[in-house]
C-alpha cells in the first residue's frame, strides 16, 4: 500500500503530468497518421529524453506507446489503411462499417474496445505484480539467458513464410552488437581498425535507421499521397453502451492481448487474430466478419490495447524486451540507470507503480480527448506523405545527432536507413536485428556470469525455472516442426495479402 | 475473414521483386564476415569456449550464413518475379536522400541548427516536386517548430553553428545558446 502511494506520489508532479498529457496526445495523433507510427516517434524522441528525469521520459514514451493504437484505428476505420501495424486487422470490420455509413459507430465502438483493453491489461499488471516480485528474484544469469534464448527463437519463428530472412536478421543483429571492443578481454572484434568502431555500434543509431530514416526514404521515394477521410457525425460516447453487450468478447479478447504480450516476438498480431477468430466462431452471425460486424472490431481493438501492459511484464520483471518498441524502452531504463530486471522490483518498486499509475492515466487522457476531437484527427491525417518523409528526415537529425554530435553516427543511421527501406520494400522484418542486438547483449553477458557455476553442459538446466524454460524450447521447436510437416501434407497453396505491408511502420 | 483462413496463412510473408538480389548481396556480406573471424577477433588461450571474445561472432556468424544461404536457395529455386532491376533502382534512389541527410548533418555545425534546418527543409520540399507557396510555408513553419521544441525547450544536445559568431553581440548570444 504504501509503495502504491509512492508510485501515486511520482505522478503527482507538474513535468510528469506534462509528460505525460505530451506523450498521450502526441502518440495518438502519431498513430492516426499512416506512415508514422510509434516505432518512428518512440525512435526520435529517445535522445531528446536522455536530459529528463527518468520518471518524466519513461512516461511521455510509455504515453506514445501505449496510446498509438487508439490513434491507429482512425484511418483503419475510415480509409481502410491502419494508422499502426497492429490496427490491421481493425480495418477488416471497421473500414465495412464506414461504407455502410457507420464510420461514427465504428469509431465509438474501437475507442471503448480500445479502453477496455488498456485498463484490462494494467488491471493484470498490478494484480500479477505481487507475483512478479516473487518470481523476479528466481531468475538468475542462466534463467535470463535461457528466456532471452527462448525470445531469440520464438522472434525467429514468429515470422512465418520468412523464417530464413527472420533468422539472418536476428544473426546479424547479434552480430551488431559484438562489434567493438569486448568489455572482458579488452580485444577488438571487427572494428577493422576503425577507432569509430571500438566503441560499437550504437542501438540507439541503428533504430533511427532502421525504423526512423527508412521511412523517411519509403516516403521520400514513393509517390506523394494524400489520405483523405471524411469527418463522422455523432456522438462518441455512444460506443460505450454497445460495448456493454459484448463484454464477453472485449473480456476474451483482452485477456489473450495480455497472456500473448507477455511472450517476446508474438504480441499484438497474434493476440488480435486469435481474438478475432475467437470472436467469430462465438459469434450468433459469423457471416457477417469481414463485412462489418461490431464483434470483430472490439476483438481487434481490444486485444492490441492490453499488449502494451502485459509487454511491461518481461521487460520490467526480467529486463527482456519482446518487441521493437520494449527494446527502444529498454535503452532509456539503462540511460537513467535504472536497471530492469529482478531487481527492479525489490529497489524500485515505487517506480514500477508509478509506470502503472502512468498507463491508467494515459487511457482515460486518451478516450477523453478523442471523444471530442475525432474530426480534428481527421484533418491532421491528410499531411501529405512526402512532406511527411520530409519532416521525419528533419527529425531523424536531431535524435541521431544529439546523441554524441558524431557525423559518423549520422553515416552509419543513413546507411541502416537505406537497409531499412530495402527491407520494407521486399516486405521483410526489420524488429529481428533489434531483437538480436538487444537479447543477443543479454545472452552474452549472462552466459558469461553464468560460467563459473557450470561444470557441464547439464548443470545449465538443473533448476526448476532453467529446466522450465529448456522444455519450452523444445517444445515450441517440435511444434514448430509438427506445423511445417503438416503444412507440407496438406499441399496448402499460397494466398498473398498485403496484411506485413503495415507490420513495419 | 475471407482474405484470412489461418493463422499460419497470416504469419507469412511473401516474396517481392529483387528479392535474390537481396538475398545475394546478403550471403556475400555474411560469408566475407565470416572469412573474416580469425583476423577480426582474439582467441585466449586457457579461457572456456563460450567465455571467449570470438565466440558469439562465430554464433551470429555462422548462423547467418546459413540462413543467408538458404534464404537465397529459397528464392532461386522459387518462380521468378518481375521487376528486379527496376526494384533495386527505388533501393538506389533513397541513396540520393541518405546523401541529404548527411550533407545536412555537416552544416549543423558551421551554419548552426536553426538557419540550416529552414534552408535544408525547403529545398528538401522543393526537390520532392512541392512548388506551392504553402507547402513552402509549411516546411519554413514546421522547421522553427522543431528548433525551438528541441534545441530552446528541450535543450538537446546539438552544437551552436560557428556562423553565429559573426553575428552582432546582443544577438549572438541568444542563437548560440537557443538556436
Amino acid at each position: 500500500m504504501e509503495n502504491l502511494l509512492l508510485g501515486l506520489e511520482m505522478l503527482a508532479r507538474w513535468d510528469v503530468m506534462l509528460a505525460l498529457l505530451v506523450g498521450s496526445i502526441g502518440g495518438v495523433i502519431i498513430g492516426a497518421i499512416p506512415g508514422v507510427g510509434p516505432a518512428v516517434a518512440i525512435a526520435i524522441l529517445l535522445p531528446a529524453t536522455f536530459s529528463l528525469d527518468p520518471i518524466v521520459g519513461l512516461t511521455m514514451l510509455l504515453g506514445i506507446y501505449g496510446s498509438s493504437m487508439y490513434g491507429g484505428a482512425i484511418p483503419a476505420i475510415l480509409i481502410n489503411t491502419p494508422g499502426t501495424a497492429v490496427n490491421a486487422l481493425t480495418s477488416y470490420d471497421g473500414y465495412p462499417m464506414t461504407e455502410n455509413r457507420e464510420g461514427h459507430r465504428a469509431l465509438s465502438l474501437a475507442y471503448s474496445a480500445s479502453f477496455w483493453g488498456g485498463i484490462f491489461g494494467i488491471l493484470c499488471l498490478i494484480l500479477l505484480s505481487p507475483v512478479l516480485a516473487l518470481i523476479a528474484p528466481m531468475f538468475g544469469s542462466r534463467e535470463i539467458f535461457l528466456a532471452a534464448l527462448l525470445g531469440i527463437i520464438l522472434v525467429i519463428l514468429a515470422h512465418r513464410g520468412q523464417i530464413l530472412a527472420a533468422g539472418m536478421l536476428t544473426m546479424f543483429g547479434i552480430f551488431l552488437q559484438t562489434i567493438g571492443l569486448d568489455a572482458v578481454t579488452y580485444t577488438q572484434r571487427y572494428t577493422f581498425g576503425y577507432s569509430f568502431l571500438s566503441s560499437g555500434v550504437n542501438l540507439i543509431v541503428v533504430v533511427l535507421g532502421l525504423f526512423a530514416l527508412s521511412q523517411a526514404f519509403f516516403l521520400l521515394i514513393d509517390a506523394d499521397n494524400s489520405p483523405n477521410a471524411k469527418p463522422v457525425k455523432g456522438r462518441m460516447s455512444v460506443g460505450i453502451r454497445e460495448l456493454m453487450k459484448h463484454k464477453r468478447v472485449a473480456t476474451v479478447a483482452s485477456s489473450l492481448g495480455v497472456i500473448l504480450g507477455m511472450i517476446p516476438g508474438t504480441g499484438e498480431f497474434t493476440a488480435q487474430f486469435m481474438s478475432y477468430t475467437y470472436a467469430q466462431k462465438t459469434s450468433k452471425d459469423p457471416d457477417k466478419f469481414g463485412k462489418g460486424a461490431p464483434e470483430g472490431l472490439i476483438a481487434s481493438e481490444a486485444a492490441n490495447n492490453a499488449v502494451p501492459a502485459a509487454a511491461m511484464i518481461p521487460l520490467l520483471a526480467l529486463g527482456i524486451p519482446g518487441e521493437a518498441l520494449t527494446a527502444m524502452m529498454l535503452s532509456v531504463f539503462y540511460v537513467h540507470n535504472v536497471i530492469p530486471g529482478p531487481q527492479l522490483f525489490q529497489n524500485n518498486i515505487d517506480l514500477v507503480y508509478g509506470l502503472y499509475f502512468a498507463l491508467i492515466a494515459l487511457n482515460v487522457i486518451v478516450i477523453v480527448f478523442l471523444l471530442f476531437s475525432t474530426n480534428l484527427l481527421t484533418k491532421i491525417i491528410r499531411v501529405p506523405t512526402r512532406f511527411l518523409g520530409v519532416m521525419i528526415l528533419i527529425l531523424s537529425f536531431v535524435g541521431v545527432y544529439s546523441l554524441r554530435n558524431s557525423l559518423t553516427d549520422c553515416m552509419i543511421s543513413a546507411a541502416f536507413g537505406v537497409l531499412g527501406l530495402i527491407l520494407k520494400r521486399l516486405n521483410l522484418p526489420i524488429v529481428p536485428i533489434i531483437l538480436g542486438m538487444v537479447l543477443g547483449g543479454i545472452m552474452e553477458v549472462k552466459l558469461r556470469s553464468a560460467m563459473p557455476r557450470l561444470n557441464s553442459p547439464l548443470d545449465m538446466i538443473d533448476r526448476p525455472i532453467t529446466f522450465i524454460l529448456f522444455v519450452i524450447i523444445l517444445l515450441v521447436l517440435a511444434l514448430h516442426a509438427r506445423t511445417l510437416f503438416k503444412e507440407y501434407r496438406a499441399h496448402q497453396p499460397e494466398e498473398d495479402h498485403d496484411l506485413h505491408d503495415s507490420q513495419t511502420r | 475473414m475471407s482474405r484470412v483462413k489461418t493463422l499460419q496463412s497470416l504469419f507469412r510473408r511473401y516474396r517481392r521483386p529483387g528479392d535474390i538480389v537481396f538475398a545475394w548481396v546478403a550471403l556475400v556480406f555474411s560469408a566475407f564476415l565470416l572469412t573474416q573471424l580469425f583476423d577480426q577477433t582474439a582467441y585466449q588461450s586457457g579461457g572456456k569456449l563460450v567465455a571467449q571474445p570470438r565466440f558469439w561472432p562465430a554464433v551470429s556468424l555462422t548462423g547467418m550464413t546459413a540462413f543467408a544461404t538458404f534464404h537465397l536457395l529459397g528464392s532461386a529455386l522459387s518462380e521468378r518475379i518481375d521487376g528486379r532491376w527496376v526494384e533495386v533502382r527505388h533501393w538506389v534512389k533513397s541513396v540520393e536522400y541518405a546523401g541529404w541527410f548527411i550533407v545536412y548533418a555537416a552544416c549543423v555545425p558551421f551554419a548552426g541548427y536553426l538557419p540550416t534546418t529552414v534552408i535544408f527543409a525547403v529545398l528538401l520540399v522543393l526537390r520532392v516536386g512541392y512548388r506551392s507557396a504553402k507547402m513552402i510555408g509549411a516546411a519554413v513553419a514546421s522547421s522553427i517548430v522543431i528548433v525551438v521544441l528541441f534545441k530552446t525547450f528541450l535543450k538537446v544536445n546539438l552544437p551552436a553553428g560557428q556562423a553565429y559568431e559573426m553575428l552582432p553581440d546582443g544577438i549572438r548570444q541568444i542563437m548560440l545558446t537557443y538556436f
